[in-house]
């Protein structure tokens, strides 16, 4: 019996050993990614990619936070190429921590705007968010609203849906208040804003929108590509209908601009596949890919020259807030105490 | 004859707590012998040295004729040719009755290992219940499965431990026979420790009265009821008092209930107070007597009563007397001596 | 006499063993027990680290919060689980009503549903916009506000949540316990003028509450290491507070302040724990067993029964499994394919690998207690248990520096001597993964163990050894056949949690390798519940079979059965 299950384990340890051999690479050509855009929301663009190139990718997907703390401690070791984040926050403080090294790509330059890149190019923009205003088109006259500041005002007591303060959007939408307002002007305004919520903040940025179009609240706080994927929502009728019912508004176009955060990405200061790793980064920003990022996702390219199309154009352009995007990674830590402060759970 | 088992001086310690001191004993062939003492007082723990769990620290123990432990030399428990028998009986709840009873055999081939066990179903009465499992039997069939279990292999000493500690009185008398008498049928030589002794006299040839470590005296029961050889023993086994008394003669001591005759140490000198151990089959109840003690309390034991008297001095001394002699509490009656043994101790 | 026994035992057999084992046995288990310990000691480390205004800021406006929350969480889903899972575990082990038999396995159901699972599925039926509420306002025309409904994003929801799936283990082991209970001490409570419920209150729970306090006690510090539900429903407990404090404000230092008190509770837990089994170290009252008497409940009592079992079991299970079905039939055909075939393949490989690595390290553990009965031993196994309560990011974070760690600076070693590197030879490999699971999921394996051996008389190695039989021969005829059905309960949970387990898996794992919790949640958490079922089917599914063998397991226990 006993002996039995040594033989087990030792088989079930030959099993999952030669898994891993299996997936531990050691061909030339390929790219090893650290995502945390999720798998379904970058394997396509990958496999396309291998598809063209040849380049065989291998993925790791988990929150930004804990991929950098892991390649930081991997250190020169690390098996990472590139370093893919949903918010420019965590590429600057990936650059702070010395991990990446500088994109060397004229490509590159010229198709992603200076200001959705690094000074330095030690990272760059894949895809734009904004997170903007949704109202309910039965409820609401929309020349109510104007900018995020206005939120704060006392006529939307109780009107406003918005997801918990752990969320990096809202961290990095607070840290851009912070760095037009100032701290104490910010801080005013998130005390005004914990008021005016309709409910405690809780679930994600679709919840928001459902919740105001069920009459829970008048305004959501969401980000335009969730908005857009409960509108094409084919399988969920209740999620178009209730998307239906709500409306966007682009805040602060008078001023800065609508909040606009990115997708992006950086290369490992240890890559070990540089060539393949610019090749995939350049691919990435390419038209093709950026058209994907549109048509698949909602999202809004940044590479200029790619226009998106259907739903997205149906919104119109909006000028959105040409903020040092490294700002926001500075400000975060400041932002999460004002909410904190203002008791925003 | 040669012994079949012999301790010699034996030593155990746990830790700095020495619990058996210079213990030695050795039982022949076919005898049943008893270890007997109070709780605490080691007498578990010979067993366990016998069996070889437990480590010696002096002296050595020899099987049958074979040196099994000493300080520096310890034979594995299942090299020693012991069978035994547990206070909870450690019955395998996930084996049958026979096949816990045919635990043991394991080196017999599988016909003579069925022919073994049936036939212990058989002396222990358990027949019917080869396919039963532990948790199926009563408290005694369980006792009945562990004894055969541990007789399976003949062994060559069979010790049990406290064996009927979790019975009622009934039931332990009862099985005290059985196991004698399935003992002496199947010729075993086997020790048992108890802290009962009727259980001891029931069952054993030879009794060893154990206290502190130390063994107090070795003999027959009866002898250890009539002849104790010091106050542990006298106290430990069977009821009595004992009372002062002054050497008269060299054939008697003189008491407050009169003058015992009997033998008496060499060496005691007329006049040396020492003390005499009173049995109360010793007390005899008397109308006649001159002499006479107030009762102040006393038990029915059917056939006889056992009176607690007090005597006028204070002392007090227990009677046994037949039951159609019926007195109150707080009555005086005569009583007189008549000792068939005397026992003295020296005054302390 | 007892203690002078009992010791002398522990110190008989070490004496017995020493030449061969005491040598290696206890620096063995010190060992392990550091290695294990590894990860909670790094993160432990940090406090030494200054923490600047933060911890300030926290103590300021948060923390009290924090405090507040978890200790409702906790007590919460202590009396939830207490109450399903003793009433269950009675009901189903000495009374008679219908579907019994089917109770008895269906009610450890939930055991295989991951907590962030059912929150996330219970929120899409339940929640204000959802279809249960919608339809209540289609039907009444209220509108918000207008009517109360029970908000499932709320703390008393996860009370609910992580009860509903966390009592079977109250359950698991209280049963057992019932079932292992002399009859005796029942029927002398009915012949002292008890019935059912009194003799229930006055004599079985007390007796039982050992094996109860253990199982309550796993399903607490389960609920301390919970974060998928907690973050979900936005609440502002110990775990999401560490991730905010870590990764929002950047301090490591005040996140590992947080993560120490958290431990503190769970060190609480475990000294309860203990303390509770230490009083009732007897192994069994009696030898006498016969079959267990069943109340037999008729009519209305049988009918409230019933009731009192299907209703965990129907919110536990068949409701969120039904809507995940249901959800799993549109989406199906897009998500199976052959890389959904690998990854549940690469999931089972998993969860039984480290099942089996579990189970042979508790036993290790476990024998090392028995044998060598040394106090430096009992501690550090103690140690070894305290990472189940600690969430499983803080680990996967405890493990990633010091693997890292011993990677580079045996590189940089090589490097300098033989120009050789070595590169990341544990880092980022299955090993990471599983080592993490085990500091995680050590203290059940070595639980279910510990109580298997504690059945195992030492008189009953005494008899064996006194008839002929080795030490190994004993453990072979004796202990494995004993032992079976804990060490089968010990796989199965190990390997249910396993399955279950998430952020440790997410953020260690080797490239291109996936897991169907990793699956469902990246699904879910992109707020895509209806593509995310299918994953979720499958590990609720693959947890159904271990969770059946287990409740077999169970039935078997009772000694001689």
């Amino acid at each position: 019996m006993h002996k039995k299950f040594l033989l087990i384990a030792a088989m079930l340890f030959a099993i999952v050993i030669s898994a891993i051999s299996g997936t531990v690479t050691s061909q030339s050509a390929e790219v090893n990614i650290y995502s945390a855009r999720k798998e379904s929301l970058i394997k396509p663009l990958l496999d396309q990619f291998s598809a063209e190139t040849g380049i065989k990718t291998n993925l790791i997907t988990a929150s930004a936070d804990k991929l950098l703390t892991r390649m930081i401690n991997e250190g020169r070791n690390t098996p990472a190429d590139i370093l893919i984040t949903v918010d420019a926050g965590r590429l600057f403080r990936a650059r702070q921590a010395d991990i990446f090294q500088p994109i060397k790509s004229q490509k590159i330059e010229q198709l992603v705007p200076s200001n959705l890149r690094d000074p330095e190019n030690y990272w760059i923009g894949l895809s734009q968010r904004a997170r903007v205003i949704f109202y309910v088109k039965d409820r609401v006259n929309p020349a109510q609203l104007s900018t995020y500041e206005n939120l704060a005002d006392q006529q939307w007591k109780h009107r406003i849906c918005i997801r918990g303060s752990d969320n990096i959007y809202n961290q990095s939408l607070v840290a851009s208040l912070i760095a037009a307002n100032g701290k104490a002007a910010t801080q005013q305004w998130a005390n005004a804003l914990v008021g005016n919520m309709a409910r405690p903040p809780q679930g994600g940025d679709r919840d928001q929108i459902k919740a105001a179009a069920a009459g829970q609240c008048d305004i959501a706080i969401a980000n335009t590509y969730y908005f857009a994927r409960m509108l094409e929502n084919k399988k969920d009728p209740s999620q178009s209908e209730a998307a239906q019912k709500m409306a966007i508004f682009w805040p602060n176009q008078q001023g800065r601009g609508a909040h606009v955060n990115i997708s992006g990405a950086g290369i490992s200061k240890y890559s070990r596949n540089l060539d393949n790793a610019h090749k995939l980064l350049e691919f990435l920003v390419s038209p093709a890919a950026q058209s994907w990022y549109a048509n698949a996702n909602y999202e809004y390219p940044v590479n200029p020259s790619v226009k998106p199309g259907g739903l997205i154009a149906s919104w119109g352009t909006f000028k959105a807030d040409a903020i040092d995007l490294s700002k926001l990674g500075e400000l975060n830590a400041e932002a999460v105490k004002t909410m904190d402060r203002a008791g925003w759970k | 004859m040669t012994s079949q088992l012999d301790i010699e001086n034996l030593d155990v310690s746990y830790g700095d707590n020495q619990v058996l001191r210079q213990v030695s004993f050795s039982l022949q062939p076919g005898n049943i012998g008893c270890i007997l003492g109070p709780s605490g007082c080691g007498k578990t723990t010979v067993l366990r040295a016998i069996a070889g769990f437990e480590p010696v620290l002096g002296g050595r123990i020899l099987i049958n004729q074979v040196e099994v432990s000493s300080s520096i030399f310890c034979i594995a428990p299942e090299k020693r040719d012991i069978g035994m028998i547990f206070q909870d009986f450690a019955l395998f709840p996930h084996l049958s009755v026979a096949d816990n009873i045919g635990f043991g055999l394991k080196t017999w081939n599988v016909r003579q290992q069925q022919t073994r066990v049936r036939e212990l179903l058989a002396i222990t009465g358990m027949l019917a219940y080869g396919q039963a499992y532990p948790h199926q039997l009563s408290g005694g069939q369980q006792q009945r499965v562990a004894l055969a279990r541990a007789m399976a292999p003949r062994p060559g000493l069979l010790l049990m431990d406290e064996p009927f500690s979790g019975m009622d009185i009934d039931l332990r008398k009862q099985l005290a026979r059985e196991v004698r008498n399935i003992l002496k049928q199947e010729k075993l030589t086997a020790i048992l420790v108890t802290h009962d002794q009727h259980e001891a006299f029931a069952i054993a040839d030879n009794i060893c009265v154990m206290d502190e470590g130390r063994i107090q005296q070795q003999d027959s029961g009866y002898n250890l009821y009539h002849q104790p050889a010091n106050r542990f023993v006298a106290n430990f086994i069977g009821q009595g008092v004992i009372i002062p008394a002054t050497v008269e003669s060299s054939h008697s001591v003189r008491t407050e209930l009169g003058c015992i005759q009997g033998k008496l140490p060499i060496d005691s000198e007329t006049g040396t107070a020492v003390d005499v151990l009173i049995r109360p089959d010793d007390v005899i109840h008397d109308d006649n007597s001159s002499e006479t003690a107030i009762v102040i309390d006393k038990s029915f034991l059917g056939a006889d009563f056992l009176y607690y008297l007090r005597m006028d001095s204070g002392i007090e001394v227990l009677c046994l007397a037949p039951s159609h002699h019926n007195h109150k509490i707080n009555e005086r009656i005569g009583i007189r001596l008549d000792v068939d043994h005397l026992v003295i101790f020296d005054r302390i | 006499m007892q203690g002078i026994s009992e010791n002398s035992l522990g110190w008989v057999i070490r004496y017995r063993t020493s030449e061969l084992l005491k040598g290696w046995w206890q620096p063995g288990i010190l060992l392990a027990a550091l290695i294990f310990s590894i990860p909670v000691l790094t993160i432990a480390s940090f406090l030494l680290q200054p923490s600047g205004d933060v911890w300030q800021h926290l103590v300021d406006t948060v923390l009290t919060d924090y405090l507040i929350n978890s200790a409702l969480l906790t007590l919460g889903v202590g009396l939830g689980t207490l109450s399903i899972g003793v009433t269950c575990a009675w009901l189903t082990s000495l009374c008679q009503f219908p579907g019994k038999k089917l109770f008895i396995w269906a009610l450890l159901l939930p055991l295989a549903m991951p907590a962030y699972i059912i929150a996330y599925t219970y929120t899409g039926m339940f929640d204000f916009a959802g279809p249960v509420q919608t339809l209540i306002r289609d039907w009444t025309g209220w509108g918000y506000g207008d009517y109360y409904f029970p908000e499932v994003r709320s703390l008393g929801g996860a009370i609910v949540m992580l009860s509903l799936v966390l009592y079977p283990y109250v359950y698991l082991l209280a049963r057992a316990a019932f079932l292992e209970q002399s009859v005796c001490v029942i029927e002398v409570s009915r012949t002292l003028g008890c019935n059912a419920w009194s003799s229930f209150y006055r004599v079985a729970l007390p007796l039982a509450r050992p094996a109860i306090v253990a199982g309550l006690s796993l399903a607490l510090m389960e609920t301390l290491a919970d974060y998928g539900t907690v973050s979900y429903f936005g609440l502002g407990v110990f775990t999401t507070g560490i991730f905010r404090t870590w990764f929002g404000l950047g301090d490591s230092a005040a996140a590992a302040k947080l993560a120490a008190i958290l431990l503190l509770f769970v060190f609480t837990l475990i000294v309860i724990e203990r303390w509770s089994r230490n009083r009732a170290q007897y192994h069994h009252t009696t030898n006498r067993y016969r079959q267990l008497p069943q109340f037999q409940l008729t009519g209305f009592r049988a009918l409230i029964a019933f009731v009192a079992c299907l209703l965990p079991l129907l919110f536990g299970f068949l409701l969120p499994a039904s809507q995940l079905g249901l959800w799993a039939l549109d989406t199906y055909t897009v998500m199976v394919d052959a890389s959904f075939i690998r990854l549940t393949l690469n999931t089972i490989l998993l969860g039984l690998s480290t099942a089996v690595l579990a189970v042979l390290l508790a036993l290790f553990f476990a024998y090392g207690k028995r044998v060598l009965a040394s106090k430096l031993v009992f501690a550090s196994v103690r140690v070894v248990a305290t990472g189940y309560a600690v969430p499983g990011t803080i680990i996967a974070v405890g493990v990633i520096i010091p693997l890292a760690w011993f990677d580079n600076t045996l590189d940089a070693y090589m490097r300098d001597q033989f120009e050789i590197s070595t590169g990341l030879l544990l880092s980022g490999t299955l090993f990471a993964v599983m080592f993490a699971y085990l500091v995680r999921f050590l203290a059940v394996s070595i639980q279910s163990v510990e109580s298997g051996l504690a059945k195992i008389r030492l008189s009953m190695d005494e008899a064996a050894r006194s008839m002929g039989y080795k030490p190994a021969e004993t453990l072979f005829r004796i202990h494995l056949p004993l032992m079976k059905g804990s060490v089968l309960t010990a796989l199965l949970i190990v390997f249910v949690d396993v399955m279950k387990e998430l952020p440790a898996t997410l953020i260690l794992r080797p490239f291109n390798f996936n897991t169907l919790a990793v699956r469902a949640f990246e699904l879910a958490s992109d707020e895509r519940l209806a593509d995310s079922s299918t994953a979720a089917l499958m590990i609720v599914a693959v947890g159904l079979l271990p969770v059946i063998l287990l409740s077999k397991s169970i039935a078997s226990s009772r000694a001689g059965s």
